[in-house]
């Protein structure tokens, strides 16, 4: 029998449906709606001993585990209060009433509190460009200004300074809007850096071959945090006497250059599944080594790319939260030092639930993001 | 453009790829390629001799001392957690040494547990239990999108304030017992049989290997198949427990026992070890169960049906058929999931888990010798790397498909 080279998404369909589907009775009209689900549940939940055992065990410790988390985060839980008291009484309760004192600390950290609308306008800017770019069809020229548009707005936003804006310096920008700089500067800075060193790892030169491969490797093989500290004590060693680059741009150099080392490899995955003879077509046609690789390859390469792309990102904001270590106020540490209050000191769970709903929330649409793409560009171009 | 064609016609033959041939000396390829290289090298050197120089001069004027002489002076500073023998009094290669095998432990640990773990929810993410399925995709998706960090964190908060402290300690079984301390139970008493009991068990784990590739030669000559699992069970419990009673059975047991503020005697794990390993192992079994999911995803149906329709139950087919060929197409992925494990460990520096990362960090801050501190950890971490990339890659290879490149 021949067999038909699949896509998991094809296999993915015949698998849901059943094995028995055969002697399955015909639906009937207006079936009622226990008959319906019935039949759903013996299909889905009951088909067999092992699996209605499963389904038991299953229901048995969800009921255990959402049922007191239920009463604790909402039935039982304090909304509104400024005394910490109230909330310790309420001992098997949550402490909401913790983030509605703490959240704009958690949010915006120790930027001066009149001011903290800048903040948030920088934030809505920087997710407006962010949802702007997930448009293909927005994937023109423009973007690129746009981008440098709302770079420098943020800036002037949150440097201020200029035009009546009230001057913070950058050793008090704290919260998500750091979090937000850190990956979103981290991701912009280092796309040229990762194209340059995965074109380098598949250069014919072996000299540049040789750099690109060991830096990509070196980056790649030790951890982020070393890469951190790097940057937090050795930068100020490297430059000549009298010359300091503050904490934030040295923990950003870090980022960019460790992103930098990932994404060239999410690159180079597109370089090498562009087909050879696009290449040989661009020589053919006499193109320089500059042009075959902007107008031919690179646009081919990066389209196949921008899964892994979107991904890395991701994978770059969860680990902005790192400069917690190097002492930077990112979302992380502002909700672990909202904790440092005394009288709220117990309520660690809220603050970090908190962090992790707004970590969340970036993320997985950002990773819905990537799916729709990988959808939306599987046209033609795998082979089969 | 249009050089090609001026250049053709003293070219003599045609030559692949001369692009614009018998112009002068500049426009000849391999001559531009040696001055692009020369000239990256060159850059490349640059920066670094700026780099370098600049830190020789900032380390003269800050009297930094440089080399590794440090190594062997004292390192003063505590361990709380150690494998092998240490006191502030040893010096600074043996803390690291220390720090080292701890955040070995925490990576052996998790890689295993993270498997199967990640196994079990990406195997239940397929099941045809809609309930079992939903449970674990929304694990996955939970787990995946929050940082690591603050998930260590979580843990951390949760072992050491949501416990009560030693005087109340929860107390599940007969010695063992849970405080914001961590975990203590109880260990058996030091007895040279203990020393026979393992290395029976070795022998067992020999023999079990040596006989199960007897027993693959003898079904691929007869067509029967030997009792190979209850041999090899028999193998590896039962040698020790012989041994054991031969040895003649001590059952003396060091027991914890509560006095004053804390347990002494049995052994502990600690909280910072707990959350570490905990974290760890929850957030990477969430990545290693989708690799696992795509990896069965990708075996054709085909192979199940045909597995079915010769007779196999469906536990033999996911064993036998569709595991095999999927593991093709897991193990790379696995691959980079278990150095992000073993990467991840040093955010134990953030808990307080005396790790590599933390005892170097240490050494830093009492010696200021900051550029080989991080060298030592950047050198130490890409060998780990690369060896657990190495030994990846040679069991893929092994797995690979006869003929396959």
């Amino acid at each position: 029998m021949a067999r038909h080279p699949e896509s998991p998404d094809e296999i993915y369909a015949r698998e849901e449906e059943p094995d028995e589907g055969w002697r399955r009775p015909p639906p009937v009209e207006g079936a009622s709606l226990r008959a319906v689900v019935g039949e759903w549940s013996r299909k889905n939940l009951f088909s067999s001993i092992p699996n209605t055992i499963l389904t038991v065990l299953c229901a048995w410790l969800l009921w255990e585990t959402l049922l007191p988390l239920t009463q604790w985060g909402l039935l039982d839980a304090v909304w509104q209060t400024d005394d910490s008291a109230v909330c310790r009484a309420a001992e098997h309760g949550a402490c909401w009433a913790f983030i509605a004192n703490k959240y704009r600390f958690i949010l915006f950290g120790l930027f001066p509190y009149d001011e903290q609308w800048r903040p948030l306008v920088a934030i809505a800017l920087f997710v407006a460009a962010l949802a702007v770019s997930c448009v293909p069809s927005f994937w023109r020229p423009w973007l690129v200004v746009l981008w440098l548009g709302v770079m420098v707005a943020c800036g002037v936003l949150m440097w201020g300074g200029v035009f009546g804006l009230r001057f913070v310096e950058n050793g008090r920008w704290g919260g998500l809007p750091l979090t937000l700089i850190l990956a979103v500067v981290g991701i912009v800075c280092s796309f040229p850096l990762a194209i340059a060193l995965a074109l380098g790892r598949r250069s014919n030169l072996p000299a540049v071959r040789a750099i690109c491969v060991g830096f990509i490797e070196f980056v790649r093989g030790v951890p982020l945090i070393s890469v951190l500290f790097m940057a937090s004590v050795m930068f100020p060693l490297f430059l000549p006497e009298g010359f300091t680059i503050d904490k934030l741009l040295r923990a950003q150099v870090g980022i960019i250059l460790f992103t930098a080392a990932y994404l060239a490899e999410a690159v180079r995955g597109g370089l090498q599944a562009v087909p050879r003879g696009q290449s040989e077509a661009a020589d053919a046609l006499g193109l320089s080594y500059w042009r075959k690789t902007g107008l031919v390859i690179l646009p081919q390469a990066l389209k196949t790319s921008i899964p892994a792309i979107v991904n890395q990102f991701i994978s770059m904001f969860k680990d902005t939260s790192l400069v917690i270590i190097i002492g930077l106020f990112d979302l992380l540490s502002t909700a672990k030092a909202a904790l440092s209050d005394p009288p709220w000191r117990p309520f660690y769970v809220e603050a970090y639930l908190f962090a992790a709903l707004i970590y969340w929330i970036f993320c997985f649409f950002m990773s819905r993001y990537s799916q729709f793409i990988e959808r939306r560009f599987e046209t033609g171009h795998r082979r089969s | 453009m249009g050089a090609g064609a001026t250049g053709s016609g003293k070219a003599g033959p045609p030559r692949r790829a001369a692009g614009p041939a018998a112009g002068a000396w500049w426009n000849d390829r391999r001559v531009r390629a040696v001055f692009y290289q020369i000239l990256v090298i060159g850059g490349v050197l640059l920066l670094v001799w700026f780099l370098v120089a600049n830190t020789l001069d900032n380390l003269n004027q800050r009297n930094i001392a440089t080399g590794f002489g440090f190594l062997h002076r004292e390192a003063g500073f505590d361990i709380s957690e150690r494998l092998i023998d240490y006191t502030p009094a040893d010096t600074y290669l043996r803390a690291l040494v220390v720090g080292l095998l701890n955040t070995m432990l925490v990576s052996v640990l998790g890689v295993i547990l993270a498997t199967i773990l990640g196994t079990i929810v990406g195997i239940a993410r397929l099941s045809r239990n809609w309930l079992v399925a939903k449970v674990a995709s929304f694990y996955v998706e939970i787990v995946r999108n929050i940082p690591v960090l603050l998930q260590l964190f979580f843990w951390y908060s949760m072992i050491t304030e949501a416990l009560p402290s030693p005087r109340q300690a929860l107390n599940p079984l007969p010695g063992v017992f849970f405080s914001n301390r961590g975990m203590r139970f109880p260990v058996p008493e030091a007895d040279p049989a203990w020393t026979y009991v393992a290395v029976a068990f070795l022998v067992g784990v020999g023999a079990t290997w040596v006989f199960a590739r007897w027993a693959r030669a003898y079904q691929n000559r007869t067509g029967r198949i030997p009792p190979t699992l209850s041999v090899a069970l028999g193998l590896i419990l039962g040698l020790p427990l012989i041994t054991y009673l031969a040895a003649g059975a001590p059952t003396a047991m060091n027991m914890p026992e509560l006095r004053g503020f804390n347990f002494s005697g049995g052994t502990t794990v600690t909280p910072e070890f707990t959350a570490l390993l905990l974290g760890l192992v929850v957030y990477t079994a969430s990545y290693i169960a989708e690799i696992v999911r795509g990896g069965i995803l990708a075996v054709s149906h085909g192979q199940t049906e045909a597995g079915l329709a010769l007779g196999l139950h469906r536990g033999a087919v996911l064993r036998l058929i569709v595991l095999p060929q999927a593991l093709r197409v897991i193990i790379p992925p696995l691959t980079s999931q278990y150095l992000n494990l073993t990467k991840n460990s040093s955010l134990a520096v953030a808990i307080g888990f005396p790790d590599l990362v933390s005892a170097a960090n240490t050494t830093i801050n009492q010696t200021g010798q900051a550029v080989e501190g991080i060298a030592i950890i950047m050198a130490i971490y890409l060998t780990v790397s690369l060896s657990i990339s190495a030994v990846m890659n040679w069991y893929n290879r092994r797995i690979a498909l006869q003929g396959a490149r």
